[in-house]
């Protein structure tokens, strides 16, 4: 079995395919990005893109997306390697707070702009409606969102799939 | 160039945004093991034994944990040392931990943690607050005598009288329910113990000085041989206290005893079983009014479940009770207050801290009399309030700073069409499926500890030799965006680039203690410590200069990099000036501390001058109820708040709509439901804070009229934003629907939180 992730593919043997995803990315990938806030499914923190479609990895296990192509937070990039222009989106709306429900946010906010040209903010609201924020009121997050819309009319298909950096 | 970067700023946004932030969970050492807490399914019992040979046998386990193992105090609390670290006599709530098991990982430690028994006597609970202030209830500490926590009270002229002179008195009674911090990140420590002795704490707490107590108490250590290390949180809004500085003072002894680095990581059950909540008030208020509108007196007797241990249950109902008539001025108030010991969840601070109580109960009261005297709310209010010079219910004169509840009032009515807007609600009528209404809401609130506390914060600016700076204060991140204030103060006092100027996160042994990063008070209290710090650094070097540039210091002035001789315009640049002190032999280092201008407190007739300063916030919200399903639709809100001076425009804004956010949650969606003292809705599934659609689109408007008490100008604004969307929302309702609410969460469509869980959880 191999999963891929931000790009690179890792072999999982057998009993690591039982493992629970979000151990396996933060603990043996050592990505620990995606955060962990309710272990149930009920939070969206612990969201991941796994062919470009949000999926909350703390009721996952690794098997279930062996063959599929994961992107974490730390594989998002812009162009040239910096920051990608919804993460500066983010940044410049001051849609960041405690910053916890961050990644799996912007995440989320990447898959629905992939898919999804000029979303009004009604629609940008019931994509994040999977995702809880107790920091920002979500305002500033659907401004961001909005803002960064413009941005994937240029790169039709976002990312460039970076290479996992390893810390 | 990144002086021009657009919009918002602040220094940890980047590595927020690229998940390159290290929170507590995200730490590991060498050799690390993970402990897991035990808890029983008492919820008021005498202990008899915890039997842990089970635990102590199963797969990976290190190490069990009990009261037995603690070598210093078990007992500890920042007002009264009541908190059990593990429940030692008896067992007072059902979040009581009877042991912590160590393992080689997190699975094993839960899993043995199931292992340990709980030989106890189970004793009767007493349950609801106003039982347990009765003769006879069970005591929840005999050692104390009685179930009452504390008593406040004001006294101010003779209600009897104000009563009396009233053309209209009415009495009505309200009721608040438990509300959870809902933080997105649960607790965690990660502890060690150093090569030289010291213990090492990491952990996600918002008061890192409080918790070096505990975990010194608890050790047996002296205070120097804890060093706590805060770590970029994942919100805390007031939750990350007591709760979180008992988990790093378990996990501390942990790594004591075991010799190794230890991780503590709740899970979100755990968390919410346990950590402390907003305390439910119930409340009988009584007005007296003349019939233009004129309010004569007010009574009122306040009950707040303060649960099993004490925590900070009697600075938060002295908040509630000095702020017990709103911003309005009450010539006759007669106020008593109840803090009280159940066996219910221990409650605590809480963003707005004994405010959102008292406001749902104000402002509701405001529109219940305007209603029935026949008057506009507003011109009520507009009668009422607070206003340059007025004098408080406590008799403190307001006439030290601008009074500004009819500037923010005037700015919401105006800027949301309001009574255009009022004069289209249904009031229940008509036969529109959508009833529409629109409510208001405002507060004035006192800044900072006020009289609960010493109120002192100290920080550090350290130019070092190549003129790059590093400020520290003893105020904690708590998300809220402070390390980024003291940043972007720092290089406005020095006239410097910001990017010059490095936040370094304060650890407990190089900053002295200044306290917790409650109350709002991060900005005006670490502020105003950068701000004299910046002073006494700009006279040192404007000493220098004034050598260099052959001038006197005191015409030196700190602008765009330089320091330059007003006047001719000669000037050496903050660099040159940097080299030439290390030259001489001194330091470009300076240490500011900012007190609190002095407060006063008579508790035995509920008088003095509570706060320094207060600052005045307003906000509307327009609504509709589905007349069939009740159910309520937020349409737009709106805030205004005087903030004093705005350091950083958008993480203030952030904080306006989180607060809001927030109240929405608590008028309209939250609720822990407890049944017979244990909490029902344990995770974020069952306990419903605001998605992204529960919200409306939402305006701030900032408010600025420096305070002259504070040497930055800035107040706060953490939590008078959380505290006006419940009465706004009440009202709003109230004028769609024709309703009154008297209880949170308000659900007009008559479900009510504990019947919708008694049907999820099938009991
Ligand atoms: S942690 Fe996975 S949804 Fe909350
Ligand atoms: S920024 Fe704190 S939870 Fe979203």
């Amino acid at each position: 079995m191999t999963i891929t992730v931000n790009g690179r593919d890792y072999p999982v043997h057998e009993a690591q395919g039982e493992m629970r995803l979000i151990q396996f990315i933060r603990e043996d990938l050592d990505l620990t990005g995606v955060k962990n806030a309710c272990d149930i499914g009920a939070c969206g923190a612990c969201t991941l893109l796994v062919d470009e479609q949000p999926m909350r990895i703390c009721t996952t296990r690794v098997k279930d997306v062996a063959g599929h192509r994961v992107l974490t937070i730390e594989g998002l990039r812009g162009d040239g390697g910096g920051l990608h222009p919804l993460q500066q989106a983010f940044i410049d709306a001051g849609a960041i707070q405690c910053g916890f429900c961050t990644p799996g946010m912007v995440l989320t906010a990447h898959a629905l702009l992939l898919h999804h040209a000029r979303p009004s903010r009604a629609e940008i609201r019931r994509a994040i409606y999977t995702n809880l924020c107790r920091c920002t009121g979500y305002q500033q997050i659907v401004d961001a969102i909005e803002a960064a819309a413009v941005c994937y009319e240029q790169i039709p298909h976002g990312i460039p799939e970076t290479l996992n950096p390893r810390p | 160039m990144a002086d021009v970067i657009p919009g918002a700023w602040r220094n940890d946004a980047i590595a927020k945004v690229t998940g390159r932030t290290k929170y507590a969970d995200d730490l590991k050492f060498v050799n690390m093991v993970y402990a897991a807490p035990v808890y029983s399914d008492f919820v008021h019992a005498r202990l008899i034994a915890v039997h842990t040979e089970n635990a102590e046998r199963a797969e990976g386990v290190v190490r069990v944990l009990t009261a037995r193992d603690v070598p210093g105090a078990n007992r500890y609390g920042q007002i009264v040392h009541d908190f059990r670290v593990f429940a030692d006599d008896k067992i007072r709530y059902h979040g009581d931990v009877v042991a912590l098991v160590i393992a080689h990982t997190r699975d094993q430690a839960i899993r043995a943690a199931d292992l340990v028994r709980v030989e106890a006597e189970p004793l009767p609970a007493v349950l609801d607050p106003e039982e347990a202030l009765r003769e006879g209830a069970p005591l929840v500490h005999e050692d104390h005598g009685t179930n009452l926590i504390n008593t406040h009270r004001v006294r101010r002229g003779d209600v009897e009288s104000g009563f009396r002179s009233s053309d209209l008195v009415i009495e009505e009674h309200f009721e608040t329910q438990f509300v959870e911090h809902a933080y997105m990140e649960p607790e965690v420590a990660v502890c060690r113990v150093r090569d030289d002795g010291v213990v090492e704490v990491h952990g996600s707490m918002q008061h890192p000085f409080s918790t070096r107590r505990f975990v010194s108490a608890l050790l047996g250590m002296p205070l120097s041989e804890v060093e706590v290390i805060g770590t970029p949180m994942g919100g805390g809004f007031g939750g990350k206290d007591d709760t979180a500085a008992i988990v790093c003072a378990r996990a501390a002894l942990a790594a004591k005893l075991t010799g190794v680095p230890v991780k503590l990581m709740y899970r979100r059950d755990w968390s919410i079983r346990e950590s402390y909540k907003r305390h439910p008030y119930r409340v009988s208020y009584k007005m007296g009014l003349t019939r233009d509108g004129m309010i004569k007196a007010v009574q009122c007797r306040i009950v707040a479940d303060g649960g099993a241990y004490c925590s900070v249950t009697p600075w938060v109902t002295w908040r509630s009770t000095v702020q017990c008539c709103g911003p309005y001025d009450v010539p006759n108030v007669h106020c008593d207050t109840f803090g009280v010991y159940t066996n219910n969840i221990v409650t605590g601070a809480m963003r707005g801290f004994g405010s959102p109580q008292m406001n749902f109960v104000v402002d509701s009261m405001i529109e219940i009399v305007a209603n029935r005297l026949n008057i506009p709310a507003l011109d009520i209010r507009r009668k009422n309030m607070v206003k340059q010079g007025s004098v408080t219910i406590t008799g403190q004169a307001l006439d030290d700073h601008t009074v500004a509840m009819g500037q923010v009032l005037d700015t919401v009515v105006k800027e949301f069409d309001y009574e255009t807007k009022l004069a289209r609600c249904a009031h229940g009528k008509g036969d529109e499926e959508e009833q529409y209404g629109v409510g208001l809401a405002m507060s004035y609130r006192g800044v900072s500890l006020g009289a609960e506390g010493v109120d002192f914060c100290a920080a550090m600016i350290n130019v070092q030799a190549d003129g790059s700076v590093l400020v520290e204060t003893g105020i904690h991140e708590n998300g809220q965006g402070a390390e980024s204030a003291m940043v972007l103060l720092t290089a406005q006092e020095l006239g410097i680039r910001k990017e010059r100027v490095r936040y370094r996160r304060a650890s407990t042994s190089v900053i002295p203690d200044s306290g917790t990063t409650v109350a709002s008070r991060g900005t005006i209290m670490g502020g105003g410590a950068v701000v004299l710090a910046a002073k006494e650094l700009r006279q040192k070097m404007a000493c220098v200069a004034a050598h260099m540039l052959q001038c006197s210091a005191e015409s030196i002035i700190f602008r765009d990099e330089r320091l330059m001789a007003e006047g001719n315009g000669n000037a050496v640049t903050f660099d040159q000036t940097v080299e030439e002190m290390f030259r001489r032999k001194q330091f470009p280092h300076a240490f500011g501390v900012f007190q609190a201008p002095n407060v006063t407190w008579d508790e035995d007739h509920g008088q003095g001058k509570a706060y320094f300063t207060w600052v005045y916030g307003c906000q509307a919200v327009e609504l509709t109820v589905n007349r069939t399903t009740g159910k309520v639709s937020l349409l737009n809100a709106i805030a205004a708040h005087d903030v004093g001076r705005a350091v950083n425009r958008e993480m203030l804004e952030g904080q306006f709509f989180g607060g809001m956010a927030m109240g929405i949650g608590y008028a309209l969606h939250e609720e822990l439901v407890l049944d017979g003292g244990r909490i029902v809705n344990t995770n974020l599934n069952t306990y419903r804070i605001p998605r992204s659609l529960d919200v409306p689109e939402m305006k701030a408007i900032i408010v600025e009229n420096p305070d002259p008490h504070s040497p930055s100008g800035a107040k706060s604004i953490g939590e008078p934003t959380n505290e006006l969307m419940a009465p706004a929302v009440a009202n709003a309702i109230h004028n769609a629907t024709g309703v009154r609410h008297h209880r949170l969460p308000i659900r007009p469509g008559g479900t009510s939180t504990r019947a919708r869980m008694r049907k999820s959880v099938g009991g």
